[in-house]
């Protein structure tokens, strides 16, 4: 991905590219791609504000957005929920013995 | 079963850190902001409820009053999303702990009776006596009138924690019974599963209901002390 310098949620601001995207990194170079990225808080900051507009601009933020859009982070929000809860909903399993 | 009844209420954790904190700043990301005035359909439906519950809750307040507009609709509509979001399979409900619902009573509560007793001390203290008591009545009724008014945080907190909290447990009880008797016997099983729809809509009504009563208390105690 792209970094960036500042808010950016959507494609006029302009972008100084420093490296290149993931899938153009080959895969001699990934420890040293993986090294490169910015791992401070700010970082990661903008790596998440770039993600959630990426999908806000893609699914939610057109002209006819469907339901879809929303119902998508209500599943995965059911998935991660199901993650927490694996370790008592083990026990309630049907087998003979736990 | 006893240990497996309660145990979606304990609050998540992610190595002993609470991911308690991160559930409950997800609800926001629901509710994104915009800067143009015609917006995608999820920010219209979303400004125009907005628009019409706020209307709805803050007519009866004057100038001073209305000056706790903000607070009051984010609060709304932080317990509704909140509530409803629990309805997921599998989630974690932050509104069913005790302490968190105290947490948003308490400074409420006391911002509103703190307000009134700094602005109008008549008015504020008149609140202790109704009117029109016989005169070897006041001192008791003063006593009750007083532990009313300190007992206000209290029911607010406790009302919205069992009415979630109940809710949840009677969905996990008549969900298992469901289960379980669809060996035993088909026809009482479609009757329960009947019933466990029933309560799924009243759950949802509930969520909802809890959170516009818990914000029209306030608003009532804000009233009472503008």
């Amino acid at each position: 991905m792209a970094s960036v310098v500042g808010i950016f949620s959507h494609s006029s601001v302009s972008v100084p590219v420093k490296d290149k995207k993931l899938l153009e990194v080959k895969l001699g170079e990934l420890p040293s791609w993986i090294l490169m990225r910015d791992f401070s808080p700010s970082g990661i900051f903008g790596a998440f504000q770039r993600g959630y507009y990426r999908y806000y601009n893609k699914y939610i933020n057109v002209k006819k957005g469907s339901i879809s859009g929303i119902t998508m982070v209500l599943a995965c929000y059911v998935l991660f929920s199901y993650s927490f809860s694996y370790k008592h909903l083990k026990h309630e399993r049907l087998r003979k013995y736990h | 079963m006893n240990e497996n009844l309660f145990a979606s209420f304990i609050p998540p954790t992610i190595l002993g850190l609470p991911a308690a904190v991160l559930i409950i700043l997800f609800p926001p990301l629901l509710i994104p902001t915009s800067k143009y005035l015609i917006n995608n359909r999820l920010i219209t439906t979303q400004q125009w409820l907005i628009k019409l519950t706020s209307k709805q809750m803050m007519t009866m307040h004057n100038t001073k009053g209305r000056t706790w507009s903000l607070m009051l609709v984010s609060l709304i509509i932080f317990i509704a999303t909140t509530n409803l979001l629990g309805l997921l399979p599998h989630s974690f409900t932050p509104t069913t702990q005790l302490s968190m619902n105290l947490a948003m009573a308490i400074p409420l509560w006391a911002g509103a009776v703190i307000m009134g007793f700094r602005s109008k001390i008549k008015n504020a203290l008149a609140h202790f006596l109704p009117q029109g008591t016989p005169t070897p009545l006041i001192p008791m009724l003063v006593i009750i009138e007083t532990i009313s008014l300190l007992i206000q945080p209290m029911a607010l907190a406790v009302r919205l924690t069992a009415n979630i909290t109940a809710g949840h447990l009677l969905m996990h009880l008549i969900g298992s019974a469901t289960l379980a008797m669809s060996t035993i016997n088909l026809p009482s099983t479609l009757i329960i599963f009947t019933i466990l729809i029933l309560l799924t809509i009243l759950e949802i009504a509930v969520a909802l209901i809890q959170a516009y009563v818990f914000t029209l208390l306030v608003s009532l105690y804000l009233h009472d002390n503008t």
